[in-house]
């Protein structure tokens, strides 16, 4: 699995918009030691080039950049919103959990990916991590698909 | 058989797609390589695939294709990937 460090997991939080949302996952990877904080607008940034296409799944965001020297080290974090934001996509808005990844490289982290895949193939894990009321509640549910 | 999942930054997104497009497969019985790439080199990653999976906001900017182009909603849905795919190959 990825890194998933405490200070990277922030639960029931206030996001004004999809922006905000994408830069408390900023936030949190900064937090936690893994990006400089430049990595959080780039994340904005891929949305702003590209549209919603982060919304891969109902209510789930998975926010992220290319690899760059603000990544530090591999690793992901968790926020929950306390109310779900409208990123502008088709199908799978509103988001109320936006996963942040940042890896060095493209390919070191593909075992840690379908780790996260295993936890989200459950269609109850999204509402399940977005009613989390600890970090335990979290680490719980990653360590549910180990 | 070549499929490619693409995003936009062949990063994250793309991998999930990728992972749960080879777990469709396996269930559909089918053999193929699945790589994943960003929509930038689609051209190049993309040549030769029969198949591309991408999410709808880059099917415009896939450009000229002369490979099957799924639409997937819910990347960690593998029923609607089986179906998709098994729709598109069978």
């Amino acid at each position: 699995m990825l890194t998933l460090p405490d200070s990277a997991i922030l639960l029931g939080r206030d996001a004004r918009d999809w922006r905000g949302a994408v830069l408390l996952a900023g936030e949190a990877l900064e937090a936690a030691g893994l990006t400089e904080p430049e990595y959080g607008p780039r994340m904005v940034s891929m949305v702003e080039e590209f549209g919603a296409y982060i919304v891969i799944a109902p209510g789930l965001a998975l926010a992220h950049a290319r690899p760059g020297p603000d990544v530090l080290h591999s690793g992901m974090a968790v926020v929950t919103l306390a109310e779900p934001v409208v990123f502008g996509h088709p199908y799978n808005d509103p988001v109320s959990v936006v996963i942040g990844l940042a890896v060095i490289t493209a390919d070191e982290h593909v075992g840690g990916i379908a780790e996260l895949a295993n936890v989200f193939n459950d269609p109850t894990a999204i509402e399940r991590l977005a009613n989390a009321g600890s970090i335990a509640d979290v680490r719980a549910l990653f360590r549910g698909s180990e | 058989m070549k499929i490619v999942a693409i995003c936009g930054a062949g990063v994250g997104t793309s991998g999930i797609l990728k992972v749960n497009a080879e777990r469709a497969l396996a269930r559909l019985d089918i053999e193929a390589e699945v790589t994943a790439a960003d929509v930038g080199s689609v051209a190049i990653a993309a040549a030769d695939a029969q198949v591309i999976l991408t999410s709808p906001e880059f099917v415009e900017r896939l450009g000229k294709t002369n490979a099957d182009v799924i639409v997937v909603q819910n990347y960690f849905d593998v029923d609607e990937l089986t179906a998709k795919l098994e729709g598109a190959l069978g």
